[in-house]
């Protein structure tokens, strides 16, 4: 059942990539609840990983005190619950993000203030 | 002499039986079905509307009498606490900040529920559940008013009171109250009653309206108090009817148990998800405390809840599905809530703070199994920021659920390290959720979900290129931003609530 309803009942999205000069991809640092909630930015999948890492992901998280001690090296990357390997130069397309996909980071031995998770 | 006839008198089910069944008769020149458009198509079978009965017996004429009677105690309590400059009597001015988000996100959550009761009494052709349900709609618009007038008082002293509607409508942070809102509004007759029997006044009335005004009692608010009891007193009423609906529903025809049961696991969980407020301001919003938020839930939810389902067994309904996770959540919703508030605390339309260093050691000592382990280092380095004159602001735009829309915050049950995400594919676009049952509940009716104006998405359309969206969105619903929010030291409430010699009384009392 799409939904119960008196008639036809058909309403389309608000939120299909048409609706935005750019993608929306949604960004979660894990065992991080500073930032409350993943955060939602509009980014070309151009992107790339070294610009992710250099540029967005800093101006997103730097706030945190952990965020200075991240080894890149070490980062586990997710797309969605999906693991996957990033190549520095390689573009978010190329690894799979579309609009409205979810990139999660997980850092090893950083877990949150005083190891709370915050 | 003449022998005086003696007056008949109808009993009270008399009574009720001529004010409601005798009043009924069938259309002729229209069809039934025509009148009564609404009340078939949710796919409820009903064989004898005459069946329900309010096990009140109250009839209309009865009913008016005692809200007048109500209406008139609960106004004199509110002059009079004006009369008196009430207002200074509060405990400490942060607790005006509680009344903010009683009058920007429940009272017109009341209004909008008053406004889709009274269109969907209309529809029910049962005259006695027609006439129940009008009853809750005039209840709804007398709370609406009742919490409106109460909280004018303040509204002459304190910021962010202003214009609650228009915030009710825009402001990002109200929209998940919104969304029920209109979820329920746009809902049949049927699933409305059981959202309201369920949702609105087994789980938000009580817990907001007994633990946390007894609460604003003990914080000196007898104004938005006297509107909350009096709001109390219909709301079990409310209960009433709606328990006598759903056992109704359920006898009448077995196709309607899978229906109410989607219902109740639908309303309860949606009505969960408004909890947030409700537990930051039971944890963090009274400064002077009686009761945490874990034990409010334990005592006037999880209890309650239990009991009703244990009666409702023999019929076939169980507790809602979503009803583990909830009572899994008790150690952590308010400190979560809390700390998703306090991040974004510039773009609201109340103040935040730090608590003080007693209230950390209630809030360790109530909460002795989450608190230290997960909750209080944030506020610690959140409280070295703010002495260092760098408070921590979340300028970021939160991802939210496509069904409660609230900021994704949640934990997943039994892991409060990992934030919950769900996600569904829905005509070749990703849909994503804070939990499984606001997945559930969108996979049962994607067309309804869909549409949803999620608030950050909405924002990057049309502030996406300002360096702080969710301000710039509040500064276009007329919220001031620096004087309505921020932190609540040095805000022009405090600083008044100072000069004014606020909270003089309660420290006198405490000596």
């Amino acid at each position: 059942m799409n939904a119960a309803a008196v008639g036809t009942y058909e309403h389309a999205s608000h939120d299909g990539a048409a609706h935005f000069s750019k993608p929306l991809i949604y960004f979660g640092w894990d065992e991080h609840m500073m930032f409350a909630a993943p955060i939602v930015q509009m980014l070309s999948l151009d992107t790339t990983f070294e610009e992710l890492m250099q540029q967005q992901l800093p101006t997103l998280y730097g706030a945190h005190p952990d965020f200075a001690r991240i080894r890149w090296e070490q980062v586990q990357w997710f797309r969605g619950s999906t693991m996957f390997t990033p190549r520095a130069s390689g573009t978010l397309a190329e690894h799979g993000f579309t609009h409205k996909s979810v990139l999660r980071f997980r850092t090893p031995g950083l877990e949150g203030l005083r190891g709370s998770c915050g | 002499m003449d022998k005086r006839v003696e007056k008949k008198r109808l009993s009270q089910r008399e009574r009720y039986a001529s004010m409601t069944h005798d009043l009924h008769w069938d259309t002729t020149f229209q069809p039934m079905d025509k009148v009564f458009s609404l009340d078939k198509y949710e796919g409820i079978k009903v064989h004898d509307w005459q069946a329900w009965e309010d096990p009140l017996h109250r009839t209309m004429d009865v009913y008016w009498k005692a809200q007048g009677e109500r209406d008139k105690k609960m106004y004199a309590v509110m002059e009079a606490f004006a009369q008196n400059n009430g207002q200074l009597g509060v405990s400490d001015a942060r607790y005006v900040n509680a009344i903010k988000i009683v009058l920007q996100a429940v009272a017109p959550l009341k209004y909008m529920l008053h406004r889709a009761l009274a269109l969907s009494s209309r529809q029910i052709r049962s005259d006695a559940l027609r006439i129940a349900v009008q009853m809750q709609a005039s209840n709804s618009l007398r709370h609406f008013q009742a919490e409106t007038h109460a909280a004018s008082v303040y509204n002459k002293y304190f910021n962010g009171l202003h214009q609650t509607p228009q915030w009710f409508d825009h402001a990002w942070y109200l929209q998940p109250v919104k969304s029920f809102a209109d979820d329920a509004a746009s809902a049949g007759p049927f699933e409305l009653m059981v959202a309201s029997a369920v949702g609105f006044d087994t789980l938000l009335s009580d817990l907001l309206f007994v633990p946390f005004m007894s609460g604003a009692a003990h914080n000196g608010d007898l104004s938005l108090v006297s509107a909350s009891f009096s709001a109390q007193s219909d709301v079990v009423h409310h209960k009433t009817h709606g328990i006598a609906l759903v056992k109704f529903l359920v006898q009448q025809d077995a196709a309607n148990l899978p229906i109410v049961q989607g219902w109740i696991d639908k309303w309860f969980w949606r009505s969960f998800r408004l909890m947030p407020m409700a537990a930051m301001m039971q944890d963090y919003m009274l400064p002077k405390r009686k009761m945490s938020w874990k034990e409010s839930w334990e005592t006037f939810c999880e209890a309650p809840v239990r009991a009703l389902f244990a009666e409702l067994a023999p019929l076939g309904l169980r507790l809602p599905s979503g009803w583990e996770q909830a009572c899994d959540s008790k150690d952590h919703l308010s400190h979560q809530a809390w700390n998703a508030f306090y991040g974004f605390g510039d773009a609201l339309g109340f103040h935040t703070w730090i608590p003080g260093t007693d209230e950390m050691a209630w809030l360790d000592r109530t909460y002795p199994e989450s608190f230290d382990r997960w909750y209080a280092p944030r506020l610690t380095h959140y409280a070295q920021r703010e002495a260092a004159g760098d408070r921590f602001h979340n300028t970021a735009l939160p991802m939210q659920c496509q069904v409660c829309q609230q900021p994704m915050m949640f934990t997943e049950t039994g892991k409060p390290r990992w934030i919950a995400y769900r996600e569904t594919q829905h005509q070749g676009e990703a849909f994503h959720f804070c939990s499984d049952h606001c997945e559930h509940i969108f996979t049962q009716q994607p067309a309804k979900y869909v549409q949803a104006q999620l608030p950050s998405h909405r924002m990057l359309q049309t502030n996406g290129n300002q360096p702080e969206p969710l301000k710039a969105s509040l500064a276009t619903c007329t919220m001031n931003i620096g004087r309505d929010n921020g932190g609540f030291a040095n805000s022009e409430d405090a600083i008044n609530f100072e000069n004014w010699g606020g909270g003089q009384d309660m420290k006198e009392a405490q000596l």
